[in-house]
């Protein structure tokens, strides 16, 4: 048995992608995603490819976690908490939702009477400065339980610097607690910053009963069909984990689907030759960006899912405006015209989805303009309705500027594209980079119809546009590595640590992580360990990244920061004393590679055979342009805009002035003109 | 509706794009400065201003709320110094003069001209905050100060970079000021690279759009918001109306200070009138003029968010402030505790326009900075400096309740956490805490302010105080309760003491184990709390917010 298979549950579609090892065959798969009861969908996507049985292995990307979290539908949780602090949670770090307007409030996820504090305190040294009572813990979980809650929490003040406390609390609340979602901070998050790792737990709880009971019902019935082998969830991270892991500590998977994808997009790009690319995602209500360097995702630290909920843990970092194909097109009260944030959503979507949307949107400007078949859009969506969308832009947007409708839904477009053309400038900005190094990949089933855009406006190289855009998040799935992150809190000055602490807690990390590998029952062509230590100079509140390196003593340690420091910063401190905040080990399990020629065009296909009847596109006027069927394009194959390329998930729009190429792996390489 | 020469397309996306380029900057300072406060909590702002006014034309999305509002006037302080020794390309000015610039000294503007066809088209800007510039106390907090000579070193407006050469001699004279000479040398380069890359991109832009054309939209951008805010006032009724709240005193002497002001909407202008506020102060309440325009601007753009950040928004108001008043600063007057009085500023404005403009009327906030800082010695002998600010409630909004423990309208940086302080410093928390009761009553309730106790934990420290809103409310507004008072609190050896002044205490003694306590205020209600929903009162109830 040789099959691997992704699944990526989004929001509209559940997208399947099917490797076969054996032979190199991939194959593809797109199902309407069923909200509420997603291992349907998950079910049905896999009935059009093949039978659970057949399948050795599954990774899924799920958004089962981030919509419960967005919708606040968690479970009902709790919070053990060290007496004076329960307010932590509801304080956050004292910030407020946005710059202009005192308005706007923050509602916790685990609110005030069930956060319970008891008397411990360890000391930011890891003194225990009291200990932790079993029988009050025991007494506040019944308070707890009888308060009708399904999890449990239990966040100490320092007990990323001693767990003890909370190992004892945990260990009281097991005994009463009736089911397994009960965690310690320590486990989640054990690193200093007491607002952070709150959050952290409390989203991480009330997803526990949501993401276990949906992980259980899924693996149960794949089982009843006879899938045998492992299931395994994608992490924010771009990593996979098990599903135990991944009911222990489901805020992991966040930004499953999204990471997925970039992950996706980095193997894509690193083998077409192109290993620093922008990708973006265009979706119905936002515009996702993110950036790779040399063939390497950025990480962020943490993210904001919304106002105070913040979740800390190593993750894609992914940059999101409100740009997509259902953003909303209106003149504002400066008279200007404006695309986002606000969405017209899936529900009831633009206007030409005819299913009750008055307002004109992105969407709506492409099928006006014919960049979009009208008759067959993608995701066997019924056929779209030009007139509405017409009206749409003649009622909002080109009557009160006075102008054409045609030039109207042109407009549209501009300011969309110069707002996504904002997001990847400032992306690459914010990270050191000019926008002109890099290449631009697009994926999502709209990306490809802004892309030739993006390339003009901002003087890109070209845009690399994968050969399944639509399915990028499941071929992540099936080309991720095993990954499993552990933070250890170190907090002393660089001339405290000795070697032999460092490299015993070194050994700490990694005889915590190791065994999650063993675990997951996949098969892992390598295993790869990272170090590194989160330094800075003292009174500093950012810290670099630094590689440990071979030798741990601290002139080396000192080596290794100044270099890395003066790399980001330009210069040293050098009378300052430096710190060492955190260590942070990184287990790879490198999953078997996938040959992504696989993925090339047939070895018979033709131009003459791709081509379809000219149709009319508007660039400024009616035009002529070429359609091509995009899948039947054969490599070395060289577009000429204008023209439209097809495929079921996805719309290509060639502007007059620039080409497309197909390359060897079957992406299109969309450029200007020579 | 948008009849101007460009066409609304091609303004929005011009807009955007001339945003994008002081996003860009704020982007670069804050990756490359050296101190926190910048690089972390954001204490810095970018913006484009204009040729010969120096009037906002352009700011960015991330730039500190009140240097948005100041800024202008330090571009027209260069503008008018150097009139007659007129920049060149390349150019960098630079100073901390708060009596040209507005804010405080440890603010450190420099400002660039960008030209065209051979004359300045506009001028670039830059501020950050800077951890240290001389002084008797590190970190520039005095306030014991009585003249700026005892808040730092003060640098006029002069010629950093000639041409694109930086003149070394002028940087060792600002760096020797400074106890950090390394950062602040780190500060400075990233702002000139801030500045670098905005006048990288201006010039690209100006030669892709031209200067005519990108002049042209500048000024429709400008008349635009000019437009936006006049329709608003235009909307507002006709009439006068009078505030008045109090500074509890300027740290020296127990005397109450009035900021008063009476605005009169007249058609589409506005008219803020400060002249029955106080006198100058001995103590460092003292503002300048810049600051308390910017003040206003900071309040306007709170009740009205939707107007772009330009000069426009400032075209049809009117400021009158005396000669002699605590909001125009004549130098040596002290103003490092000039966040005390704009915060006062913005609540009698926010007041006033509760009762012109009742549907959208916000409470008062928790209205002080809460700058708080413990000072000792470590066992080792070493001197050890936490320095903090500390939050408070945000008021009953149209919206809904106030958001509880909330940073002040002047700023939006966030504060460190409990665990990161008692990792630096030996201190200890024993309570940081919501404030039950805090918030003022209301069909919309201000949120609360916070709790924050703190045991010493070395043998000896010294506390030092900054705050307000110890004897006078943050106010509710439309029958709205008042927030609770601001409660600071420390430890002797014979119990629990209040500072004389309220919420201003300089030097309070503790030994280990002695305890410091601040109660932070609450917003002010909005509404009648008879109006406010039987699910709110119980839900309050329940989580024991109320008393």
């Amino acid at each position: 048995m040789s099959l691997v298979l992704g699944v990526d549950v989004g929001g509209t579609f559940t997208d399947l992608f099917l490797f076969d090892d054996a032979t190199g065959q991939a194959r593809v798969g797109k199902v309407p995603s069923t909200r509420g009861r997603e291992a349907d969908g998950f079910l049905a996507g896999i009935a059009t490819l093949t039978e659970p049985a057949q399948l050795a292995a599954i990774v899924h990307g799920t958004t089962v976690g981030t919509n419960a979290l967005l919708e606040r539908a968690g479970a009902k949780a709790g919070l053990i908490t060290t007496a004076g602090f329960r307010d932590v949670l509801a304080m956050r770090r004292r910030d407020r939702r946005q710059t202009w307007g005192l308005t706007g409030n923050f509602t916790p996820v685990i609110p005030r009477d069930r956060r319970i504090e008891v008397a411990e305190r360890t000391l930011a040294d890891g003194r225990i400065a009291q200990l932790v009572d079993p029988a009050e813990i025991t007494e506040a979980a019944s308070a707890l339980l009888a308060a009708g809650c399904q999890a449990v929490c239990i966040v100490f003040l320092h007990s990323y610097a001693n767990p003890a406390n909370e190992r004892a609390a945990i260990q009281a609340v097991r005994a009463v607690w009736p089911n397994d979602h009960v965690a310690i901070s320590s486990d989640i998050l054990p690193e200093i910053r007491e607002f952070e790792r709150t959050s952290t737990a409390a989203l991480n709880a009330v997803l526990q009963p949501v993401v276990g009971d949906y992980l259980t019902i899924l693996a149960t019935r794949l089982h009843t069909r006879g899938f045998q082998g492992p299931l395994a969830i994608v992490q924010s991270n771009g990593g996979v984990m098990s599903v135990e892991q991944a009911t222990k500590f489901p805020v992991r998977t966040a930004l499953s689907g999204p990471a997925a994808g970039v992950i996706a997009a980095a193997r894509i790009a690193t083998a077409a030759g192109f290993p620093n690319v922008i990708t973006g995602d265009v979706g119905g209500t936002s515009f996702d960006v993110s950036l790779i360097e040399s063939g390497r995702p950025s990480l962020a630290a943490q993210t904001t899912l919304e106002f105070g909920q913040v979740v800390r843990a190593p993750m894609i970092e992914i940059t999101s405006i409100g740009a997509g194909g259902g953003s909303i097109a209106r003149i504002d009260s400066a008279g200007l015209l404006q695309v986002g944030p606000s969405s017209a959503g899936s529900i009831p979507g633009p206007a030409c989805y005819g299913a009750g949307g008055t307002n004109p949107t992105v969407t709506d400007a492409n099928l006006l303009l014919g960049r979009i078949d009208g008759a067959r859009p993608i995701g066997n969506r019924p056929a779209l309705d030009v007139d509405a969308a017409k009206r749409a832009i003649e009622t909002h947007v080109a009557a009160p500027l006075g102008i054409g409708v045609m030039e109207a839904a042109e407009a549209i477009l501009t300011v969309a594209n110069a707002r996504m053309a904002g997001a990847l400038r400032l992306v690459s900005i914010e990270r050191g980079h000019d926008p002109k190094d890099f290449a631009y990949m697009p994926f999502g089933g709209g990306g490809g119809l802004h892309a030739g855009a993006l390339v003009r406006e901002l003087g890109l190289s070209c845009a690399l546009v994968p050969r399944y855009p639509g399915v990028t998040s499941a071929l992540g799935c099936v080309i991720a590595d095993m990954r499993h992150d552990r933070v250890l809190t170190l907090a002393r000055p660089l001339a405290a640590l000795d070697p032999d602490t460092l490299a015993e807690a070194m050994a700490t990390s990694e005889s915590v992580l190791a065994p999650l590998l063993d675990e997951a029952r996949m098969t892992f062509s390598a295993r790869k360990i990272e170090h590194a230590l989160d330094m800075h100079y003292q009174g500093q509140t950012h810290t670099v990244s630094v590689p440990v390196p071979d030798a741990l003593d601290q002139a080396s340690l000192a080596a290794a920061f100044a270099e890395i420091y003066a790399g980001a910063y330009g210069g040293l401190l050098p009378h300052v004393p430096i710190r060492v905040m955190n260590l942070r080990t990184t287990l790879i399990g490198e999953r078997p590679p996938i040959d992504l020629m696989s993925l090339a065009p047939a070895s018979n296909a033709s131009l003459e055979a791709s081509a379809r009847p000219h149709r009319l596109v508007w660039f400024g006027g009616w035009t002529e342009a070429a359609i091509h069927d995009r899948l039947a394009l054969p490599t070395g194959a060289v577009i000429t805009g204008p023209a439209v390329l097809q495929q079921p998930d996805a719309t290509i729009l060639v502007e007059p002035g620039q080409q497309a190429r197909v390359d060897p792996f079957g992406n299109l390489i969309l450029e200007m003109l020579p | 509706m948008a009849s101007e020469a460009l066409g609304a397309v091609a303004l929005a996306v011009l807009k955007g794009r001339l945003e994008q380029i002081a996003d860009e900057m704020d982007a670069t300072l804050f990756r490359r400065a050296f101190n926190p406060t910048i690089a972390e909590a954001h204490d810095a702002c970018h913006g484009i201003y204009h040729a010969t006014s120096g009037a906002t034309l352009i700011q960015g999305k991330s730039g500190l709320p009140i240097f948005v509002g100041v800024m202008a006037h330090g571009v027209r302080a260069v503008i008018e110094k150097f009139a007659d020794r007129p920049p060149a390309p390349g150019d960098v000015f630079v100073f901390n003069d708060p009596y040209l610039g507005g804010t405080h000294i440890n603010d450190m503007r420099l400002i660039r001209p960008v030209f065209a066809d051979g004359s300045v088209f506009c001028w670039l800007a830059s501020v950050g905050h800077w951890h240290d510039i001389g002084g008797p106390v590190p970190g520039n907090y005095n306030p014991e100060a009585t003249s700026y000579f005892q808040e730092g070193v003060l640098i006029p407006p002069v010629r950093l970079v000639r041409a694109g050469t930086l003149d070394q001699d002028i940087l060792d004279i600002i760096l020797a000021a400074s106890r950090l000479p390394d950062t602040a040398q780190g500060d400075l380069q990233a702002q000139l690279a801030a500045l670098d890359l905005g006048a990288a991109r201006m010039t690209a832009l100006l030669a892709e759009t031209g200067t005519e054309r990108l002049a042209s939209a500048l000024n429709s951008l400008t008349a635009i918001s000019a437009r936006q805010i006049r329709a608003e006032i235009a909307s507002l009724p006709d009439g006068t109306w009078s505030g008045e709240d109090f500074l509890d005193n300027d740290g020296r002497s127990a005397t109450p200070l009035p900021i008063a002001c009476d605005v009169t909407v007249a058609g589409d202008r506005l008219i803020f009138d400060f002249t029955r506020s106080a006198g100058p102060t001995a103590g460092p309440v003292n503002i300048s003029r810049a600051t308390t325009e910017a003040s206003v601007y900071v309040a306007l753009k709170h009740l009205f968010p939707e107007i772009a950040a330009n000069s426009g928004v400032m075209e049809p108001i009117d400021i009158i402030i005396p000669d002699r008043s605590l909001l125009n600063a004549q130098r040596p007057a002290p103003v490092g505790g000039y966040t005390e009085t704009i915060l006062r500023i913005i609540d009698v404005l926010f007041c006033i326009f509760a009762d012109i403009r009742p549907d959208a009327a916000t409470g008062c906030a928790y209205g002080t900075i809460n700058a708080l800082s413990i000072t000792g010695t470590r066992e080792n002998g070493q001197p050890w400096v936490m320095f903090s600010f500390f939050g408070g409630g945000h008021g009953g909004n149209p919206e809904g309740d106030g958001l509880s423990h909330g940073n002040p309208p002047i700023a939006t940086a966030i504060i460190p956490p409990v665990e990161i302080l008692e990792a630096a410093y030996p201190v200890r928390f024993t309570q940081w805490a919501l404030r039950d009761g805090s918030g003022g009553e209301g069909a919309q309730r201000g949120g609360l302010g916070a709790i924050y106790e703190i045991a010493i934990e070395s043998d000896q420290a010294q506390a030092f105080v900054f705050a307000e809103r110890a004897h006078f409310p943050p106010r509710g507004v439309l029958g709205g309760g008042d927030g609770a008072r601001n409660v600071i609190s420390y430890e002797q050896a014979d119990g629990w003491h209040h500072p004389a002044l309220g919420s201003k205490a300089v030097g309070l003694q503790l030994t280990h184990g002695q305890r410091i306590r601040l109660e932070t205020p609450g917003g002010g209600g909005r509404g009648p709390i008879s109006e406010r929903s039987a699910a709110d009162l119980e839900r309050d109830a329940t989580l024991g917010l109320v008393p």
